[in-house]
């Protein structure tokens, strides 16, 4: 009990910039689930700190427009969503230049692991919405999004898992919270990372800030390990709905 | 292996790093290791390690027996929604033993909205479907009731040599007819086919646990229903593979039992 205290102590005597007294490397805590939704043919949860995703998948299913269709294989179309409620200053509903992007690049993190060729013109929607925001929305996202397709029962190669890393300060530091992200007025680098958790490929790497080379292949050394549990979540999760 | 639980394996897992085991469905090799593609049961039989997928939607496959709601009459045909990405064509000449006259109304024979039991006879690369509606059993559906279930758990519902079915018929008294795209079709007393319906979802829900047709036999006793068991070896673990195993038992009629025998050996 005692050495506990005495632990805990140590460490955040060590890495005062961090507030909720996480070392460098670990994440917040995570609860995961899937099957949430039930109209939806794949659904998860994902809640990572103070940030939580839902993800609904629906299909394969029949794409109109029809010049949409592509008939060599499905397509995967996603859609990220904050609720008004989301954030401390209220998000205005609707679509908006960061939420496209954000389907945009959550579309192409997942492809990489999603074979779709047995489902040519057909199409699989993918929505992501978020009920609580606190950095690191778009890697939630991502993460809920890989469970749902894979609740839904489709042909992955493999997971993905995502989670930010950056500076805060001079420190690399994993899974920024909003605290660190706003550090020093935005003076933070924050670097989301998607990866395929069993070959460590790389699916997605945006960079907000400036970061040298060096501390950039740190940093992603760094996450590897993060990236390792929040895969481990995410399969037990999965498995947990038929226990 | 069959007597304990199945495992529950995920996309990505590692279920074998040897040359010695083949990849079955539902897995890739990657250099030795084979790996899940897919969220199921780990299964292997004999060299051939697969997956029997949980989740998923219908891939419609030939020789299929689907049900199919007429959503579109077109010049020469209907189309019916069959609970896949992809809709399926029912052409004029397929659609009844009769002879259908050019210009004929169509909806004279199935109209918009109605169910029918029908055989898939084509489907092309592009998932193009085609069915007919000329063999013993496919017929239009009156009355009744339409449920929905995972058709990956269809295998199971209808069970070896269609024990499954067979004993919710018997007890029931309620005609079923189990299309292999997920649809079920139950027609009977009211109160039975409440009954036959709990029984199937509790099935589906349950298909992934062992001892089935035991607490199946329970349930239906529960409700106070007289089960004749069928002569069938408990424990249809191969059973819910999906496509290798089809049991065609699927009609409102029991003389169709032996022909579910015959499409074992195909």
């Amino acid at each position: 009990m005692t050495s506990t205290v005495n632990n805990m102590m140590n460490r955040k005597v060590k890495n005062m910039k961090r507030t909720d007294g996480r070392s460098q490397t670990d994440v917040r805590p995570i609860t995961a689930k899937t099957g949430v939704i039930k109209k939806a043919d794949g659904s998860a949860y994902f809640k990572i700190g103070n940030t939580t995703a839902y993800a609904a998948v629906y299909g394969p299913r029949n794409l109109f427009p029809r010049f949409l269709q592509d008939p060599k294989k499905g397509i995967l179309r996603c859609n990220y969503n904050m609720l008004p409620f989301s954030a401390s200053d209220r998000v205005r509903p609707g679509p908006s230049r960061r939420s496209r992007e954000i389907s945009m690049i959550t579309e192409k993190a997942l492809l990489p692991v999603l074979d779709l060729d047995a489902y040519p013109n057909a199409v699989v929607d993918v929505f992501i919405e978020l009920t609580e925001t606190d950095a690191g929305s778009r890697c939630a996202g991502i993460c809920a999004a890989a469970m749902a397709l894979a609740d839904a029962g489709l042909i992955m190669k493999d997971l993905v898992a995502a989670v930010s890393v950056g500076k805060v300060g001079n420190d690399l530091v994993v899974d920024l919270d909003g605290v660190e992200e706003h550090y020093n007025e935005n003076e933070s680098t924050d670097i989301p990372v998607a990866m395929i958790p069993s070959t460590h490929e790389i699916t997605l790497l945006q960079c907000d800030g400036i970061i040298a080379k060096e501390e950039l292949f740190k940093a992603i050394d760094m996450v590897k390990p993060a990236m390792q549990k929040i895969a481990e979540v995410q399969r037990n999760a999965l498995k947990e709905k038929y226990r | 292996m069959s007597e304990e639980q199945k495992k529950v394996v995920v996309p990505g897992e590692i279920l074998a790093e040897s040359m010695e085991v083949l990849p079955g469905f539902g897995t890739y090799r990657n250099e030795k290791k084979i790996i899940a593609s897919r969220l199921g049961l780990l299964s292997q039989e004999g060299k051939v390690i697969k997956i029997i997928p949980l989740s998923g939607k219908y891939l419609p496959q030939r020789n299929d027996i689907v049900i199919g709601q007429v959503f579109d009459i077109l010049i020469s045909g209907w189309r019916l929604e069959i609970n896949s990405p992809y809709s399926a064509m029912l052409s004029m000449k397929e659609a009844s033993h009769d002879f259908i006259n050019k210009g004929a109304d169509l909806t004279r024979y199935y109209n918009l909205e109605d169910y029918v039991v029908a055989k898939i006879v084509n489907v092309t690369s592009q998932n193009l479907i085609d069915v007919s509606m000329r063999g013993p059993g496919l017929k239009k559906l009156k009355g009744g009731r339409i449920i929905k279930i995972n058709p990956f758990k269809v295998p199971r519902i209808i069970g070896k040599k269609g024990s499954m079915v067979s004993m919710i018929k018997n007890a029931t008294g309620c005609k079923i007819v189990v299309g292999q795209n997920g649809l079920v079709w139950i027609q009977g007393d009211p109160a039975m086919e409440i009954i036959a319906i709990q029984t199937i979802t509790k099935i589906e829900q349950e298909s992934h646990l062992n001892g089935l047709t035991e607490k199946i036999k329970t349930y239906l006793e529960q409700h106070g229903l007289t089960v004749v068991k069928e002569e069938s070896h408990d424990e249809q673990h191969d059973d819910h593979s999906g496509h290798e195993h089809r049991q065609d038992d699927q009609y409102g009629e029991q003389h169709d039992e032996q022909k579910g025998e015959e499409y074992e050996e195909n």
